[in-house]
């Protein structure tokens, strides 16, 4: 009788103790409302996207997340936009100088990070994706990246059955089209702000800055702050950094993109937040750390070397000013958006 | 009861009765394209033509983008009509639209774009004819294809013998966008649906004013000779006076 007890009770009952360890993510991934809630960050211009137009939902931004993470929309199923833009590296790549895409092919381009986007009025190195919620049609479509076709993507998402449940839920529609998973990704990507690194809570008088970080402070704001404006870090401009062209890579920038030689080898002036993170550096990686970064910047260009008047006029720095620049660089590591459980992949690969 | 559900019966057939007629003050007209190259109505694949250098071609696809239509009255006043429509050879029911709800009147002259104002190139993800599912949109930059013209020609150096012009640009040093505008009397009328046809000839995509030598190009997908095809296309239009007035 006992051992029967034991047998039909109490052993079911572990094994669903067990069994529920394992399927409950104990709320680690669930997204209330609150945690869809936007607010411009104190300090922060009105952001270019128009959120007020795509106004995230819980169900739309798990929506976005999955579909982030998804390697579905990979031809062959083998990545997702969180394959190369991982979480804890700011949403770039950590370590890789080019981007790596499908049957491991490289690109011609760093990974540029993740943050801020809605404060951006042009995507990639060139700028040649005009806004947020057409960016994912690049990725998906190259051919050295997800290589798939949107008509695909859509069928491979109409044949789930998850998918059917989750595109309802956001959308109260039947129908997977484009426009709704474009808005679901978006507004999974509208949220990623970074807005609480150390330099935010100094600039809120919540922190303090040592003497070095100070010092650094003073010495960007004086160097490096005409194009890394604060508070985005970026002016969002388009410049040439005085790089030589890399004669493998042949990539000129936005002069490919328009054949305006005046736009030879200028990129896109990256955000420095969570920069700590981000390395390798330069639109094709080709500096492992920020010091080289700054050697370079400091080196001297002249006016036929098509670098930015700004680098011609030319900036000095001592190695220890160097330093110093670099240890406020790091003040803009924002640990809260590094590891905010939002963004986490679902699927529980950190 | 009874009684209150029959007169709420009444009253919504009425209202759904009132609401299927066109609301007084309006009337539809419909646009009508028919494709051709040359004086030839344009068929696909099966036919080659010739441009105007002697060299052979076919042509498996052809669509693009109108939109936008205005009205002019005699006073100068416009109506317009916002949105677009792809015209695709391949498609019948694409060749023909209909705007609805065009006021009374008397109209003489008609506009509209071929291809798509900027600000819809830069409004983020669209449905309908602007859904880039629908193969008319550049993913690598950002951005619209206006007109797609592919085919064959022995004289293409490309592989397979393929011409392939697909043709779009809003930014100022690359615009592609053209308006088409048409001197045409035009009455509005109750009940009435009036009917414009336009015809659009392909083969203007290769002559003029710049004449296009297809063992040069045989294909353009981005800036690069956009424009050149474009000023073609700007005169690939006519309207079809049948003589109404």
């Amino acid at each position: 009788m006992k051992r029967k007890f034991i047998y039909f009770f109490v052993f079911p009952f572990f094994l669903l103790l067990l069994l529920g360890s394992f399927v409950s993510d104990n709320g680690y991934f669930s997204i209330s409302q609150k945690d869809v809630e936007f607010h411009i960050p104190k300090g922060f211009p009105q952001p270019f996207y128009d959120i007020k137009k795509n106004i995230p939902t819980p169900a739309g931004f798990v929506l976005g997340r999955k579909l982030f993470y998804d390697p579905i929309l990979s031809k062959d199923s083998s990545v997702s936009c969180g394959f190369c833009h991982q979480r804890i590296a700011g949403f770039a790549h950590i370590d890789h100088a080019l981007s790596h895409g499908i049957n491991g092919l490289i690109g011609k381009r760093n990974v540029p990070p993740l943050e801020n986007l809605i404060w951006s009025n042009s995507f990639m190195w060139d700028g040649r994706i005009n806004h947020l919620e057409v960016q994912p049609l690049a990725p998906i479509t190259n051919p050295i990246e997800m290589n798939e076709t949107l008509q695909n993507v859509l069928k491979k998402l109409q044949r789930n059955r998850e998918y059917v449940t989750m595109f309802k839920a956001a959308f109260n529609d039947t129908i997977i089209d484009s426009r709704n998973m474009l808005r679901a990704i978006s507004q999974f990507l509208a949220l990623m702000i970074s807005a609480d690194s150390r330099y935010d809570k100094y600039m809120n008088g919540e922190d303090t800055l040592s003497v070095a970080e100070l010092s650094g402070l003073q010495l960007f704001r004086d160097n490096c702050a005409q194009c890394h404006k604060e508070p985005l870090f970026t002016d969002n401009t388009f410049r040439n950094t005085g790089l030589a062209m890399d004669s493998a890579l042949q990539d000129s920038g936005v002069a490919a993109i328009n054949g305006d030689m005046k736009d030879f080898m200028k990129f896109k002036v990256p955000s420095l937040r969570n920069v700590e993170m981000t390395y390798p550096y330069m639109h094709d990686g080709r500096f492992r750390n920020l010091k080289q970064v700054l050697d370079h910047y400091t080196k001297k260009f002249t006016p036929e070397s098509h670098a930015d008047p700004i680098l011609v006029k030319g900036i000095q720095l001592t190695e220890l000013e160097k330093a110093d620049i670099i240890a406020f660089l790091k003040t803009l590591t924002d640990q809260k958006f590094l590891h905010d459980r939002r963004f986490a992949d679902p699927n529980g690969h950190f | 009861m009874v009684r209150k559900l029959v007169y709420s019966v009444l009253c919504i057939a009425a209202l759904v009765a009132a609401m299927s007629f066109t609301a007084p003050g309006y009337g539809k007209l419909t646009i009508r394209f028919e494709n051709f190259v040359g004086d030839k109505p344009l068929k696909l694949d099966s036919v080659y033509y010739k441009n105007a250098l002697g060299q052979s071609y076919n042509v498996s696809m052809f669509k693009y983008y109108v939109g936008n239509f205005h009205l002019k009255n005699k006073e100068g006043k416009e109506f317009i009509s916002r949105g677009y429509y792809l015209i695709n050879q391949e498609e019948k029911n694409s060749m023909q639209i209909t705007i609805d709800s065009v006021p009374f009147g008397e109209y003489k002259g008609i506009e509209f774009t071929l291809g798509v104002d900027s600000i819809d190139n830069c409004s983020g993800a669209q449905s309908g004819a602007l859904d880039p599912v629908n193969g008319m949109f550049w993913a690598w930059n950002t951005g619209y294809i206006f007109l797609k013209m592919e085919g064959q020609s022995p004289f293409s150096n490309a592989t397979g013998k393929r011409l392939e012009f697909h043709i779009g640009g809003y930014k100022q040093q690359n615009n592609c966008i053209k308006q088409i505008h048409f001197e045409y009397r035009l009455q509005i009328k109750e009940n009435e649906n009036e009917k414009i046809f336009i015809d659009a000839d392909a083969s203007k995509l290769f002559s003029s004013p710049n004449l296009i030598d297809f063992s040069k190009i045989s294909s353009v997908t981005d800036f690069h000779n956009a424009k050149a095809i474009a000023d073609n296309y700007s005169g690939m239009f006519r309207i079809i006076d049948y003589g109404n007035y």
